[in-house]
């Protein structure tokens, strides 16, 4: 079993940068990500980007390129196409590559798994035609594929009229981008507008979306609610229904994309056993960890998105962090030289974060995406609708492992990342408690499909 | 297949390509496709119906988060569509409704 200082899980910003940073002092370092290439979610297929117009998505995207060309360089021994599944207390990695799976020993342990987004459940949500706008824009990046018009967009946050934007300097013809952020958020925000300030540049970049989206005479309607989407009689999306500044509206449709913001990948850490905590303004779980990264589990650390959102830039750093620390704990770094990288890292991380309070509450997402009608399905491989969890909830559940023995809710192959957040809001609604005291599914190995041959071949080939 | 509404290519900046089959149609992909991506390429939506009620489904996530993509590639079943690339020769299926259990087709019961 071949033995590395440092094992990284997932080739983002956050696990490129720590990759870069270890390796320039001197642990021997492997980088483990189920994409084909580096860059993780922001800087997808950086490495051979699909578009020859590099004006559509803008050029926060090819900042991506300034991170991979000293990663690519690094001493590390980068494997594309792994898709970790298990890892051990004893800092074991257990993966699959191209139909084989392999074990990797580790000194320390970086998950840097980065964000999902979050499920935004509504009526018709599973309809052939609807996907997420992270979908859309990875097309984009990867295949230079846009969607069928007429398409709509509908939700909340800066990720949303980012992504509208890109498609319109595609040349798609979008009808209109529907803004789902409740009125009151605003004022909640406003609490925290101290923090803002302190983070102007991410608010103003933010703004510039919308307004440049305004200019170019994109539809944009604010305070949008009830969203609805309905199929045609081929089953397929064919008018998406909502209603605007209280008037029932409804547009025909080929595609409906969809964003509630980003939530940390935990699927990996939770299977671990690493301690997780509820954030009340993320409205979602994240791993514990100290101020380099480093979690209950001593040897593992987790940083980037997967710790709590926190954007690219401030993944990047986070990185970095953790692979100094574990360069001192490893006897590669004093604590001189750690102290003396990390102080000015530290100071240029205060203000992204100093902006995270504002946003996080400003883009919480309405009601009606967190605790859906009784109608809309919540899990979609086991076919479960929010009335049936809150029916279990009402018998007596109080948890999401009670109402997935009930009902299935949670037990598909997607083993709850699509559901997990959903189902504990409404148990917690329904029960009159919180999602911090109701909490998550069990999550056990292996976190990703594989097969029994895969299983069985185990052990005999480990050299990368 | 069905080819109504399908995605639309932009330029892009290698002109490579890839044969594929999607239920025994010829299909041209780009190189750095993911099979989710060529499906929708292909307007070959839906990709599968579910097992539960056979309702109609199509690639959601695109980043192996949603399992809405899955599909059968060169013989080996419940694939997740968006995770593995088009190669020369592959050959797609869409799943209709349950999938039996086939050797190497087992992840649900490890
Ligand atoms: C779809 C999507 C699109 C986004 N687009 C933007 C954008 O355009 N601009 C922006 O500012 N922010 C964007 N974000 C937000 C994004 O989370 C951060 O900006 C940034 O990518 C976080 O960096 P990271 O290094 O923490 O994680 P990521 O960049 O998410 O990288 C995590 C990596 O870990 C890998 N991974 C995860 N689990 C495993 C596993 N079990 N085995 C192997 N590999 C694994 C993933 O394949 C991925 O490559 C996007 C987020 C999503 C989900
Ligand atoms: S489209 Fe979501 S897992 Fe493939």
């Amino acid at each position: 079993m071949k033995l590395y200082d440092l094992v990284i899980v997932g080739a983002g910003p956050a696990g490129m940068a720590a990759a870069t940073a270890a390796a320039e002092q001197g642990l021997t370092v492997a980088v483990l990500d189920e994409q084909a290439a580096p860059g993780g979610q922001i800087y997808r297929a950086i490495s051979a980007p699909a578009l020859r117009d590099e004006g559509i998505l803008g050029p926060d995207y090819y900042h991506g390129r300034r991170l991979l060309a000293p990663f690519a360089r690094a001493a590390v021994d980068y494997i594309p196409s792994a898709s970790v599944w298990e890892i051990t207390r004893e800092r074991e990695v257990r993966f699959s590559a191209g139909g084989q799976a392999r074990t990797l020993r580790a000194g320390r342990i970086l998950l840097a798994t980065g964000a999902q987004e979050r499920p935004v459940p509504f009526p018709g949500w599973q309809l052939p035609g609807v996907m997420s706008c992270g979908a859309a824009q990875i097309m984009l990046k990867t295949s230079g594929l846009t969607p069928p018009a007429p398409l709509v967009l509908a939700g909340s946050g800066p990720l949303l009229l980012l992504i509208a934007l890109q498609l319109h300097r595609a040349g798609v013809d979008i009808a209109a981008v529907l803004d789902t952020t409740p009125r009151d958020n605003y004022l909640k925000a406003g609490r925290h507008v101290g923090g803002a300030l302190r983070g102007w540049k991410v608010l103003v970049k933010g703004l510039g979306y919308l307004a440049r989206l305004r200019a170019s005479g994109v539809a944009c309607l604010s305070q949008v609610s009830q969203l609805r989407a309905e199929a045609g009689e081929d089953g397929k999306l064919a008018r998406v229904h909502f209603t605007h500044q209280g008037q029932p509206r409804t547009l025909s449709a080929t595609s409906l994309l969809v964003h509630q913001g980003v939530v940390p990948n935990v699927q990996l850490s939770r299977a671990i056993g690493i301690d997780h905590r509820w954030d009340e303004q993320q409205l979602c779980w994240r791993p514990v960890t100290d101020s380099w990264g480093e979690t209950n589990i001593p040897g593992i650390f987790v940083a980037g998105d997967g710790a709590g959102i926190g954007g690219a830039a401030a993944a990047e750093q986070a990185g970095r962090l953790a692979s100094w620390q574990m360069a001192r704990q490893l006897g590669c770094l004093d604590r001189q030289d750690r102290d003396r990288l990390a102080t000015p890292v530290r100071r240029a991380l205060a203000p992204v974060l100093a902006i995270r309070p504002f946003l996080d509450v400003l883009y919480q997402p309405a009601r009606e995406f967190l605790t859906p009608s009784d109608d809309t399905l919540v899990c979609r491989c086991e076919e479960v609708t929010a009335g049936d969890v809150r029916r279990f909830a009402r018998m007596g559940c109080t948890g999401p492992n009670q109402t997935k023995a009930f009902s299935r809710v949670g037990m598909g192959p997607c083993q709850g990342r699509m559901c997990g957040l959903t189902v504990a809001q409404i148990i917690a609604d329904t029960r009159q408690s919180t999602p911090a005291e109701v909490g998550y599914y069990r999550i056990r190995s292996p976190i990703k499909p594989l097969t029994l041959r895969e299983l069985a071949n185990l052990g005999d080939t480990d050299q990368p | 297949m069905q080819t109504d509404s399908p995605f639309n290519r932009l330029e892009t900046a290698s002109a490579a390509t890839v044969t594929i089959e999607i239920d025994g149609q010829p299909f041209t992909a780009r190189e750095g496709d993911s099979v989710a991506a060529a499906l929708l390429a292909a307007g070959a939506i839906p990709s599968r119906t579910t097992p539960v009620s056979a309702s109609p489904r199509a690639p959601y996530c695109m980043m192996g988060v949603c399992f809405e993509c899955l599909v059968e590639v060169d013989g080996l079943a419940n694939v997740q569509g968006c995770m593995v690339q088009v190669s020369e020769g592959m050959r797609v299926r869409r799943q209709n409704g349950a999938r039996a259990l086939t050797q190497g087709d087992v992840h649900e019961a490890v």
